[in-house]
């Protein structure tokens, strides 16, 4: 087996990488020219780092549990509903969202082959893993065995649904609820619910 | 383009690897090159579609070995230097030219109140949808040379279509000529027979986001 390089860490410290001067000189480059406010970027980091994240997500899909006209919304109309609840929406992100349901029989996985497209503005910015090569040519052909490696084990008889998102439309999964939160509030089901499990990914379980 | 970025089906790519605890960003760096894209991606100059285009142009065997936010880098330069933001030498020492091609500063305060939700975009004038719930329509065997979102798993094959979408912007026109070209967009199932041939898993489904242009009556 080939292996590809699809991150590499070796060079966070004291030291800067080729690559972190490289942006180093583009950044102040663009701020010296008069095109860049530096403090914009700083407003986009902070945005992706303390604001918009998986937690947002989570809020959407406790509240689908136990509300289930608001379930019904979010199938219809996914950003309307999205849209009842009190979150940052980053404007150049804000694409259609398409809520999709598992079910005892259907398991839903969500991939870009082409790119890295994701449902950004309710779980943040992606994984390296969901952005990596090996997840985006095999998740379309062998869903099972990339879903296996992930730890999700599914019954041959459960219909695996793999969306290859496309650039304007992001799809993002609404897993079942399990077996024993049953009268939990909706905080403590969120805390429950993780970023994986709103890929696909993952399956929700009572810690 | 038929390029490398189109992995779709691929096989031998390794197993896949979660990381426990990602940090959103892994190195400052990265904080600043997504921040540098996403507020020039604001001006009248780039969209996000362009962005795509220029990292799907770096060299495949360099497109392999760098990091996400490595090719988001090649793509932000390369749109700087074709455009004439910024010249290769102004790249190499990071001293400003006089002269260049000047682009619209965005503040903090702007990017922060364009913050807003999504609203479906609007031609002057909604296309009719070519196809309809049900239809059975096969995915154009065609092989663009600019920047196009259909996939070459699904080129040539046959599927139905599960939803209509709405209307988006045409990515080849709009990357291309800045052509929106509003067009129908749909989810179309393919079963796994029909891409991956007679040991495919025949319960399973993929669904793939189609513009009306690149699909036929099947």
């Amino acid at each position: 087996m080939s292996t590809v390089t699809e991150h590499t860490h070796q060079h966070e410290g004291t030291e800067l990488s080729d690559v972190a001067l490289r942006v180093r000189t583009l950044e102040s480059l663009l701020v010296e020219k008069g095109l860049v406010d530096p403090r914009a970027l700083d407003a986009v980091v902070e945005t992706y780092e303390t604001r918009i994240g998986p937690h947002y997500g989570a809020k959407v899909v406790a509240h689908a549990w136990v509300d289930p006209d608001f379930r019904r919304r979010l199938f219809e109309d996914t950003n309307a509903a999205v849209e009842e609840f009190d979150f940052t929406v980053a404007g150049v992100l804000a694409t259609r969202l398409v809520a999709l349901e598992n079910t005892p029989s259907v398991h839903n996985l969500v991939v870009c082959t082409l790119c890295s497209c994701y449902p950004t503005q309710i779980l943040g910015l992606p994984p390296t893993w969901y952005k990596s090569a090996a997840y985006r040519s095999r998740a379309v052909i062998e869903p099972r065995a990339v879903l296996k490696e992930l730890g999700v084990e599914l019954a041959d008889d459960v219909e695996v649904r793999v969306w290859d998102s496309n650039s304007d439309i992001r799809y993002f999964v609404v897993p079942e609820r399990p077996a024993g939160s049953e009268g939990w509030s909706e905080e403590r089901l969120a805390s429950i619910i993780t970023r994986d499990a709103m890929i696909g990914a993952g399956k929700v379980t009572v810690p | 383009m038929n390029g490398v970025h189109d992995m779709g089906g691929m096989q031998d790519m390794g197993p896949v690897v979660r990381e426990e605890n990602e940090p959103v960003f892994h190195a400052d760096w990265e904080g600043r090159v997504y921040g540098l894209t996403r507020v020039l991606n604001l001006g009248p100059k780039w969209t996000v579609d362009q962005s795509r285009f220029s990292m799907e142009q770096m060299p495949p065997a360099r497109y392999l070995q760098s990091s996400y936010y490595e090719r988001w880098l090649f793509g932000l330069e390369s749109r700087l230097l074709a455009a004439g933001v910024v010249s290769e030498k102004e790249l190499a020492d990071g001293k400003p030219r006089p002269g260049g091609v000047r682009v619209p500063k965005v503040t903090r305060e702007q990017y922060l109140g364009q913050l807003q939700p999504w609203r479906a975009p609007k031609p002057e004038a909604d296309p009719p949808a070519k196809f309809k719930v049900g239809d059975r329509v096969r995915a154009r065997n065609i092989h663009p040379k600019g920047h196009t979102r259909l996939p070459r798993y699904i080129r040539g094959h046959v599927g139905t279509v599960e939803r209509n979408l709405g209307v988006q912007r045409f990515p080849d026109s709009w990357v291309a000529s800045q052509d929106p070209r509003y067009q129908h967009t749909y989810s179309v199932r393919f079963s796994p027979e029909e891409l991956w041939g007679p040991d495919a898993n025949s319960k399973d489904a993929i669904y793939v986001d189609l513009w009306d242009e690149y699909l036929d009556p099947a």
